[in-house]
């Protein structure tokens, strides 16, 4: 038999019974979309997160005051002993670190923010002007905080988009006077839409210089210190020498604790990975319930197809021409179904970045390959074994179906 | 030549052993016109399954053209069937999603003609059947008689040497039926050796050779 009789043959029968071709055609393109929409799902999710952490800074130390330890004696706080404070002193101790590129120490508080009549509750940052350049974050208008002595008190502040909208309104935000608490800061800057790290909303927050918070707050304790190291290799080396300074600083005692972004940002990426493979999961039992239905669709089909056996038979069809038969019809709609769920998984990872534009959901590869394994391993094998079995009976009883 | 020797087809039905063909010891000169009466159950559609290697006996000795064929493999079977015998049976047996002439084709197809070949044969044969006007038709379009006359040039598209017809009237109306039977005698007025397996009496008169079968035996062999 001539390799175009062959494929001629073969398509011929896939089209003039079209009903069981489209329920092959079917089957095969759920169980294989199925697998692409779920586990780009889960990559979109991880990939968004991911994109998060990336957006607060590369390279990032955080300092944290206090000791976070699973070991030892009971926690200072229940022996009646709170940690010393970060200063801001501890923070200009750390920029003198050649091994630092840039830092920026964060006091975070609440307080009332009020312009005319309208008033609101506000988060509050105190920084310096390295925080900008650290959090990726750009001024939309105006200017951010100026650079100068981080103890000295400067009642300027810059504001959230969303803040300046709702106290403002229409009216010229740059250069008023907004209240904060009992002080009065002037508006210098108002920042841009970009950036939302981890929850926190860019747009709904004021900040101030760092001083300006401590006085505001009446605390000199400092929320955390962000340390940029000047490169990735150096952030162990770097990390040490925080830990050493700032116990130098505290009368010996270590009393802070030390993170990279790395490092959360790896716990993370664990969990989202265990969440892919979770729905990947999922996508492989729709697939299997898939496989499940190719396998009854082809068994019917070769089950009427016994007599067209036969008859094959007694023009002079030889075994390996049957199972040939069979298999270049297997592989024909294993392909085509295969080809068909790609391309209904791709329109559905569309319609999903369409409804959320922040998750970029795409499958990975793997899972790519193992839908289309799965899928036509189980046509072609399903395709071929009735039809063995049928092509080895003896040509009369075949006929009589 | 075909010759038969000692013949026993024995089917397992429950815990009974059914004796289909009992011992047929039979020999056909070629280019002879045969027919095969007898009682439903007699064993001579059995008789015609084993002559045309669609069934297998159960022991004896079947010589076809100087070949012994029971020994043959599936697939040296098949390649006799396909190039040495002809098949025409009572229900057609056309593929119901083919056209007449990719029905009458398939032989040509499974044994690799290539297809300019292929058309000029099917083209010949339809046209002497005169069924040029039905090959793009497919069978559920035809009458009964077209069908047969379709399934008889499938049957001798290969140029076989043997045709065997399984009631090849008995589906059919009286003078469809006479058509079929026509058809038929003219092949083998050209040299095929014909073998008719009928329950019509009229027809099994018209073979030069009759034979009479009861209970897996061959009972009655007449000629002229």
């Amino acid at each position: 038999m001539r390799a175009g009789d062959l494929a001629r043959f073969a398509a011929a029968s896939l089209i003039r019974s079209p009903g069981r071709t489209f329920l092959m055609l079917l089957a095969m393109s759920i169980g294989v979309s199925a697998v692409v929409v779920l586990t780009g799902l889960g990559e979109g999710a991880r990939r968004y997160i991911t994109g998060e952490f990336a957006s607060l800074g590369t390279n990032l130390v955080i300092v944290i005051p206090g000791r976070s330890e699973t070991t030892g004696g009971a926690p200072a706080i229940m022996a009646g002993e709170t940690p010393r404070d970060l200063t801001i002193e501890d923070y200009l101790a750390l920029t003198r670190n050649p091994l630092v590129k840039q830092a920026a120490p964060v006091m975070v508080g609440a307080a009332g923010a009020a312009y005319g009549r309208l008033e609101r509750e506000i988060t509050v940052v105190g920084t310096t002007s390295e925080y900008m350049k650290i959090r990726h974050m750009a001024v939309d208008r105006g200017k951010f905080l100026p650079p100068g002595d981080p103890s000295r008190a400067v009642n300027v502040c810059v504001i959230g988009k969303k803040i300046r909208q709702e106290l403002f309104g229409n009216e010229q935000a740059l250069g008023e006077w907004l209240r904060l608490g009992d002080r009065r800061f002037r508006v210098i800057g108002i920042l841009g839409s970009s950036g939302r790290s981890l929850g926190v909303d860019l747009q709904e927050l004021v900040i101030i210089p760092v001083a300006s918070a401590q006085a505001l707050f009446n605390s000199p304790g400092l929320f955390r210190i962000l340390v940029e190291a000047r490169s990735r290799d150096s952030m162990p080396r770097l990390q040490d020498q925080i830990r050493k300074t700032v116990a130098r600083r505290h009368q010996g005692e270590e009393d802070i604790t030390v993170v990279t972004q790395d490092a959360v940002l790896a716990t993370f990426d664990n969990i989202l990975r265990a969440l892919t493979f979770t729905v990947g999961g999922i996508g492989a039992i729709s697939l299997a319930v898939a496989g499940i239905l190719i396998m009854n669709i082809m068994l019917v089909a070769v089950s009427q197809r016994v007599r067209e056996i036969g008859l094959l038979k007694a023009v002079g069809a030889r075994r390996g021409q049957l199972t040939l038969i069979f298999l270049s019809e297997a592989v024909m709609l294993a392909s085509l179904g295969g080809v068909l769920g790609l391309l209904l998984g791709y329109l559905g990872t569309l319609a999903i970045h369409g409804a959320y534009p922040d998750l970029d959901a795409q499958a990975p590869g793997w899972a790519i390959a193992a839908a289309l394994g799965v899928s036509s391993l189980t046509g072609l094998v399903f395709g071929i074994m009735p039809a063995r079995r049928a092509a080895a009976m003896e040509a009369v009883a075949a006929l009589r179906g | 030549m075909i010759i038969l020797e000692g013949i026993n087809r024995i089917f397992q039905v429950g815990d009974q052993q059914v004796h289909a063909l009992d011992d047929i010891h039979l020999t056909i000169q070629p280019g002879e016109y045969l027919s095969l009466m007898g009682p439903s159950g007699s064993g001579k559609s059995t008789l015609l399954n084993i002559l045309g290697l669609l069934d297998k006996p159960t022991s004896g000795r079947y010589v076809l053209e100087d070949r012994e064929v029971t020994s043959l493999s599936d697939d040296e079977q098949a390649r006799v069937r396909g190039e040495r015998i002809g098949f025409v049976f009572q229900f057609f047996h056309l593929v119901p999603r083919m056209s007449a002439f990719e029905n009458v084709e398939l032989p040509l197809v499974l044994a690799g003609v290539p297809p300019a070949q292929r058309r000029e044969r099917v083209g010949k044969i339809l046209e002497q059947l005169d069924l040029t006007d039905r090959a793009h038709h497919r069978p559920d379009q035809l009458s009964g008689g077209q069908c047969q006359r379709i399934a008889i040039a499938r049957a001798t598209i290969m140029h076989p040497s043997l045709l065997l017809a399984d009631e090849p009237t008995g589906n059919l109306d009286s003078k469809s039926g006479a058509d079929v039977v026509q058809v038929l005698e003219q092949l083998n007025a050209g040299g095929i050796t014909l073998v008719v397996v009928t329950h019509d009496a009229e027809v099994g008169k018209r073979a030069r050779r009759r034979l009479r079968m009861v209970d897996g035996r061959i009972v009655e062999d007449e000629a002229g």
